[in-house]
């Protein structure tokens, strides 16, 4: 075997390393479980859930991981429980949400685009939901729950504008990629110059809201955002069997039964909507939609991008994010989006420079 | 490399009487010729950059302000705002597209352009790092910030993507990969200091307006050196287009001909990029332009990127002067609008096995 095999594996379709698959059988009924993906997926919950635990008690009022866990379980002191249950849970569910909506959505768009990099930063999304709050803050100064209405229509316009503009007799990968870099440039002039229009403390705002923040978010921003993932969540996970066969080409995947057509229109609303709920509550956060599922993929070793796992790093990853952020400049200041943003520049130069020692991109 | 398709149509032999169209002499003479009438575009842009703006005023009054300088209010506005302007955009849209060139031969990538490749990143980064920790403000003190920023994702970013294996499709991932870094740090500066946030928002949009005779002598030198390494490169450049192995063959020195392309690109892009802010898209969409007049020579790229990038910078501010009378719409703003589609069309129209 060539030392280069793992590598390969790491990057694309063949697995000469993979896991071998546990079956469990009921009756008529099996169902093969990757025993690998199975103690990643624990893994990455704890640490998302033990970081939670540690960006609660993080702040200006600082409260001992055991003091959390007394207040969450209903037996702390009313003072503590204010602090942790009113202000600061909120926000570590909104992350946890956003970080899970975020890694699933990437993971759907990545395996339907056949591609790493078919993420939604990278066709525009991030900047075209940016253009739409600064519309709505300088333009139309709205209050916040416009915000992120402009916020989500930008981005699904741009999103489709660029799908659009890289149709030519079907989306090439990198054709799709090209044109999302070329329009994301256009839109951040056009963001530079709402901010430059905007008075002072409109662009200060704005800053914060589009590089994506989470700072200040209560209970009304759960809500929607976890309705969005009940329904959602479980119906990208019921297709999720089918969208990974579609991966072997549109021929095969007939063959073998699957509607692909039809599996592929609901993967991509799926992932679109999961998209705009997360940048609903917390603003275009940048590259765990790119960075999740590929990070859970490697971890995971699994020939494919797959749902869960990338859900549970993408919650993981923000929550650490945000404790980074936290811990940099202790002011809070710096928003999520910063750390996230990069985190994320760091992992894709990476990936170019291990990729192209594997002749790859 | 690129090769348009018209550039092909020099190779078809004309009628028997004239010169055949196809010898370099004839092909030569064309060019001088389309330089000529560049040159005189440019002149046309110059003209108009002076003459229109948000005061109007007549042609005579233009004039007068140009020549017989008596202290009257347009007088003021022609001589140290309108010139100095023109004389800025004249240099910085220069450098942008001849910067353009070298690196779209330099990396063989026909959509390399210095904001997308990350440089102007790297500029800004350095430049609010300057504002914030070191209370830089003013222009002369912003260059050296900007062409350190500058030169360090050039190497970088042509570290990673620009050797051996690249394509295009590396090299502007590699930008935006580090763009998205240097714009963390970025947003980190500015959003624990406001007094940097307020000045970078000005800077960060590409703006030619806040020129004056100051700036344009502070960035000559700059500019000047920048452009002389290009010229000098210009040859070797040549070579390389056809390949590392032919152009070794030919006598091209590899190593001394990028560093030298490299050099010039960072001192271009940087000196420009700290006096206007980042202007996207006319190092990108200009080359292609001359190319499709000129053929694949970089001795005649060069000289027609320098005189037709103004004209695009230039022609841009008039456009942004008119549009939204009397604010103004910064020029970055409308090389974006006009270069955006122009990119995204370069991309439809060429194959994927090139990409």
């Amino acid at each position: 075997m060539s030392p280069a095999l793992p590598r390969r594996a790491a990057s694309g379709t063949s697995a000469p390393r993979r896991a071998r698959p546990g079956v469990l059988r009921r009756g008529g009924l099996s169902l093969a479980v990757e025993r690998r993906s199975l103690v990643v997926c624990a893994v990455l919950l704890v640490t998302a859930l033990a970081f939670s635990i540690v960006l609660i008690g993080t702040g200006d009022y600082r409260i001992a991981p055991l003091d959390v866990l007394r207040s969450l379980t209903g037996h702390g002191n009313p003072g503590q429980d204010f602090v942790v249950r009113q202000l600061r849970l909120p926000r570590v569910v909104v992350a946890l949400l956003v970080g899970a909506s975020l890694g699933m959505a990437g993971a759907a768009f990545q395996t339907v685009a056949r591609n790493p990099l078919g993420s939604p930063d990278v066709i525009g999304f991030g900047q075209g939901s940016a253009a739409g709050a600064l519309v709505v803050i300088v333009l139309l100064k709205g209050p916040a729950w416009q915000v992120s209405l402009g916020a989500v229509a930008g981005g699904l316009l741009t999103g489709l504008a660029v799908y659009l503009l890289a149709w030519k007799n079907g989306v090439h990968g990198y054709r799709l990629v090209l044109v999302g870099i070329g329009g994301s440039a256009v839109l951040s002039a056009v963001n530079s110059y709402l901010l430059v229009r905007a008075d002072f403390v409109d662009a200060a705002r704005a800053v914060v809201w589009i590089t994506g923040s989470l700072d200040g978010r209560d209970w009304s921003q759960v809500r929607p955002l976890l309705a969005a993932d009940l329904v959602l969540m479980p119906l990208l996970l019921g297709h999720g069997r089918a969208l990974r066969i579609t991966e072997m080409g549109d021929d095969a995947a007939h063959a073998l039964g699957v509607r692909v057509e039809r599996t592929r229109l609901v993967a991509v609303l799926a992932a679109v909507l999961l998209t705009a709920a997360a940048t609903a509550a917390a603003g275009p956060i940048a590259f765990i939609a790119l960075t999740a599922p590929q990070l859970a993929r490697r971890l995971t070793r699994s020939p494919g991008v797959a749902l869960a796992p990338a859900a549970l790093m993408g919650a993981a990853l923000l929550v650490v994010a945000d404790w980074a952020a936290q811990r940099t400049f202790p002011s809070g200041q710096v928003p999520v989006g910063v750390a996230t943003g990069v985190l994320g520049g760091g992992y894709l130069l990476w990936l170019l420079v291990t990729e192209r020692r594997a002749g790859r991109i | 490399m690129l090769v348009d398709r018209d550039s092909t149509r020099t190779a078809d032999p004309g009628p028997p009487d004239t010169p055949p169209r196809g010898s370099p002499a004839a092909a030569d003479a064309r060019r001088a010729a389309g330089l000529v009438l560049a040159l005189v575009l440019l002149a046309a842009v110059c003209v108009a950059s002076v003459a229109i703006g948000a005061r109007s005023m007549a042609v005579g009054d233009v004039w007068h302000g140009l020549f017989h300088y008596s202290g009257t209010d347009d007088d003021v506005v022609v001589r140290q705002l309108r010139v100095p302007r023109t004389v800025l955009g004249l240099m910085a849209g220069a450098a942008l597209g001849v910067a353009g060139a070298v690196m779209q031969a330099l990396t063989r990538n026909p959509l390399a352009d210095p904001g997308l490749l990350g440089v102007n990143a790297g500029a800004a980064a350095a430049v609010v790092s300057g504002i914030s920790f070191l209370g830089v403000t003013s222009t002369t003190g912003y260059v050296w910030f900007a062409l350190a920023g500058a030169a360090a994702v050039s190497v970088l970013v042509y570290a990673i993507g620009g050797t051996r294996s690249a394509t295009p499709v590396r090299l502007a991932l590699a930008g935006t990969a580090v763009t998205a870094l240097l714009q963390g740090w970025t947003s980190a500066v500015e959003l624990t200091d406001r007094v940097a946030l307020d000045r970078m928002r000005f800077w960060q949009v590409g703006s030619l307006a806040s020129a004056s005779m100051a700036t344009v002598r502070d960035v000559a030198p700059f500019l000047g050196a920048g452009a002389l390494l290009a010229f000098a490169a210009a040859r070797p450049l040549n070579a390389i287009a056809l390949g590392d192995d032919t152009a070794r063959g030919l006598g091209a020195r590899l190593t001394r001909t990028r560093v030298l392309a490299m050099a010039a690109i960072t001192l271009l892009c940087g000196t420009a990029t700290a006096a206007c802010g980042p202007i996207v898209f006319v190092g990108l969409m200009v080359p292609h332009v001359v190319r499709g007049i000129t053929g694949p020579d970089m001795r005649w790229i060069l000289p027609y990127a320098a005189v037709l990038s103004p004209v695009l910078l230039l022609g841009s501010d008039v456009i942004g002067r008119v549009v939204t009378r009397p604010a103004e719409l910064q020029v970055g703003i409308v090389t974006a609008v006009i270069g955006g589609p122009v990119f995204i069309a370069l991309v439809r129209r060429r194959r994927m096995a090139e990409l």
